[in-house]
């Protein structure tokens, strides 16, 4: 990633994990992680975010010391840790399997980290008993696993990294294996937990609205590269490339050819629509895209009268109905579809719009994006 | 129109074919019946004749009070549980080693772990003997005084025995989830903490399993401990054996009951460790 993006990453006295020039590659030449470098700060709920494949997972595991770097350096709190085995390093990992050992107790897996380093019997009984308060696990200290269902074996495994009081909490798509109720009520858990131990948590995901509901920053990471480090915010209304923006929520990617720069501006002509003129900093090539989410896009059923929208006379080709919402496709003169997501407002109607309908769709340039990259 | 199928003749109605169930049982038969004999007549009143005579427990009391067969069975007993150590923990370490690690040459060397069990154990017998005779230990350690006799049969019958025991170690390995072992790791373990409390307690079945299988084998191994004892050292099917050459005893037929006992409870019980357990892997 260039240099410009490093700047995102916060000053460095509160770093707690800094990550530079993070190369891995496989036996075989598949390189899983390509130079990667950033900072995560202290108290920082962290996400990698991307797609199976991108890296982010073997980037985790190098934080904890699983795997090591094929080049490059990964410092905890100013410590290199390039030398130090994963039962040093002040990490501690909720597996994605969860990986709680099945031949002991609840209360003996959450020692189980105490009594391997020689905590004191009675300080690992007090921490334990504190660990599974704040899980809300102490009614089943004595269980074992396999009398357990996924999301309590979940809270074993985090009870059992956090009463190690780590330095930074490493999670491995730890909602992937939890049905959809109970990963809504585990994302608040989290977040609940991370703001009172007050440890600085790194999650891998590959849903974006897991990272965006959790995370206070993100990180994109697609092929073993960082694609963009931003806030949940900043990452959904200012994506700086096609990838991250078709990542991140849904969007409508429209190409254009630029036929004029001016300063901070460029005037793109795009099919079906014309000439369109999008303010940009950034150096623009031959073309560029314009990005509208589908929330952002209105359906009339007469040309709006304002000016200074940007419309076009769609038709729609398929309408799906989701209660509060509708989706909507519609397609422009040239045949490319475009998603509007349509608040279905009053009991009767829905979306207002069938298939098969000739609609007029329109935006405003403000709520549009120039994607050059 | 298709043909009607006759009972017995659709794929799945083997059990329904008359001469199948014949060629079945004719199996069970052969197999069995001799071994159901020995355990019946080992409660027949001792005759010449080989007819039965009525139910009694004496040669039962019998093979007790005869001295020299429960030596010898001691002896068995005492080499089927030192062999069934060595058996266990070399075993359980090429287990470990063959799930654990890849390496040049691996199926080479996996295919040398297998091969004493198809290495005959006569030869196996006679290469133990000429080791002994030629080392010096046949005729140093034969002589000694009980246990100290044992020393050379003791170690043999390992070979034979601790493939089986990494083979049931190896198929248990099998279902390990590697994360439990990168979490205790995580966790602040050392390698050898992770081998002890989170490897070897997840291997236990399979250790228990093997071992027994081991002891199995090894209690009635003939060739190998006949080789290696030396002429003053008897065990237990060494004995029977030559209790036989002189004329059937019905003590001869309580003492194999015994052993036949011994055997199936063990590999019940090996059979049950083996079983997949409810913890769901």
């Amino acid at each position: 990633m260039s240099s410009a993006n490093m700047s995102d990453a916060p000053p460095s006295p509160d770093t707690i994990v800094s990550i530079r020039n993070v190369s891995k590659r496989f036996p075989g030449g598949v390189t899983a992680v390509d130079d990667i470098s950033f900072d995560i700060a202290q108290n920082e709920f962290f996400a990698l975010l991307g797609p199976s494949g991108c890296g982010k997972t073997t980037l985790l595991r190098m934080i904890s010391g699983l795997e090591t770097p094929t080049s490059g350096q990964i410092l905890i709190d100013g410590q290199d840790m390039s030398l130090t085995p994963p039962n040093k390093r002040p990490t501690n990992m909720v597996f994605q399997s969860y990986a709680v050992f099945p031949h002991m107790t609840v209360a003996d897996n959450v020692a189980y980290g105490l009594r391997v380093t020689g905590v004191a019997e009675d300080e690992t009984k007090r921490r334990v008993g504190e660990a599974l308060e704040m899980v809300k696990l102490s009614h089943l200290a004595q269980r074992k696993p396999d009398q357990m269902s996924g999301g309590q074996r979940q809270r074993v495994a985090l009870a059992r990294a956090l009463v190690k009081r780590p330095k930074v909490l490493l999670l491995d798509e730890p909602l992937s294996a939890l049905d959809a109720k109970l990963r809504d009520d585990m994302r608040m858990e989290l977040t609940r937990l991370q703001e009172t131990v007050g440890i600085t948590f790194i999650i891998v995901t590959h849903d974006q609205d897991e990272a965006l509901s959790m995370a206070t920053r993100i990180a994109v990471m697609d092929k073993g590269a960082v694609q963009q480090i931003a806030t949940p915010a900043e990452l959904y209304e200012h994506p700086k490339s096609r990838f991250v923006a078709d990542f991140i929520g849904k969007v409508n990617l429209i190409e254009g050819r630029v036929v004029s720069k001016k300063p901070n501006a460029v005037v793109l002509d795009v099919p079906s629509i014309g000439k369109m003129e999008m303010a940009t900093k950034d150096l623009v090539g031959e073309t560029a895209a314009i990005a509208v989410r589908p929330e952002k896009l209105k359906i009339t059923k007469s040309e709006p009268k304002d000016a200074k929208l940007v419309k076009v006379k769609v038709a729609i080709r398929d309408v799906a109905y989701y209660g509060d919402t509708s989706d909507v496709v519609a397609s422009l003169p040239d045949g490319q579809d475009l998603y509007v997501t349509v608040q279905n407002e009053s009991r009767e109607g829905g979306s207002g719009v069938e298939r098969g309908d000739k609609v007029w769709m329109s935006w405003e340039p403000k709520d549009s994006l120039l994607l050059t990259e | 129109m298709a043909a009607l199928l006759k009972p017995g003749q659709g794929p799945l109605d083997y059990g329904k074919r008359r001469w199948l169930r014949a060629v079945f049982v004719a199996v069970l038969v052969m197999l069995y019946t001799p071994i159901l004999v020995l355990i019946a007549y080992s409660f027949n009143i001792q005759n010449r004749g080989g007819i039965w005579k009525g139910f009694t427990l004496e040669n039962y009391a019998k093979a007790w009070h005869n001295s020299d067969l429960m030596s010898a069975l001691l002896n068995s007993l005492s080499i089927a549980f030192i062999s069934t150590i060595f058996a266990t923990v070399i075993g359980a370490m090429v287990a470990v080693l063959l799930w654990r690690f890849r390496f040049p040459g691996k199926a080479a060397y996996e295919g040398a772990m297998a091969l004493p069990i198809v290495i005959p154990e006569i030869c196996m017998g006679v290469a133990m003997l000429l080791f002994y005779a030629r080392t010096g230990m046949m005729t140093g350690m034969t002589h000694l005084p009980w246990p100290l006799n044992l020393g050379t049969p003791s170690p043999s019958p390992t070979s034979p025995c601790f493939p089986f025991v990494a083979v049931v170690v190896r198929s248990r390995l099998v279902g390990f989830n590697r994360q439990l072992e990168e979490a205790s790791k995580d966790l602040g373990a050392s390698e050898w903490q992770t081998f002890t409390r989170i490897l070897i307690p997840y291997m236990m079945p399979g250790l228990v399993a093997g071992a027994l299988l081991a002891f199995t084998l090894s209690l009635d191994d003939f060739v190998i401990t006949f080789f290696t004892s030396g002429p003053e050292t008897v065990t237990f099917p060494v004995k029977i054996y030559s209790m036989v050459k002189t004329g059937v005893k019905y003590e001869v037929n309580a003492a194999s009951t015994i052993l036949i006992v011994i055997t199936i409870v063990a590999t019940v019980i090996a059979m049950k460790l083996q079983a997949p357990d409810k913890a769901g892997h």
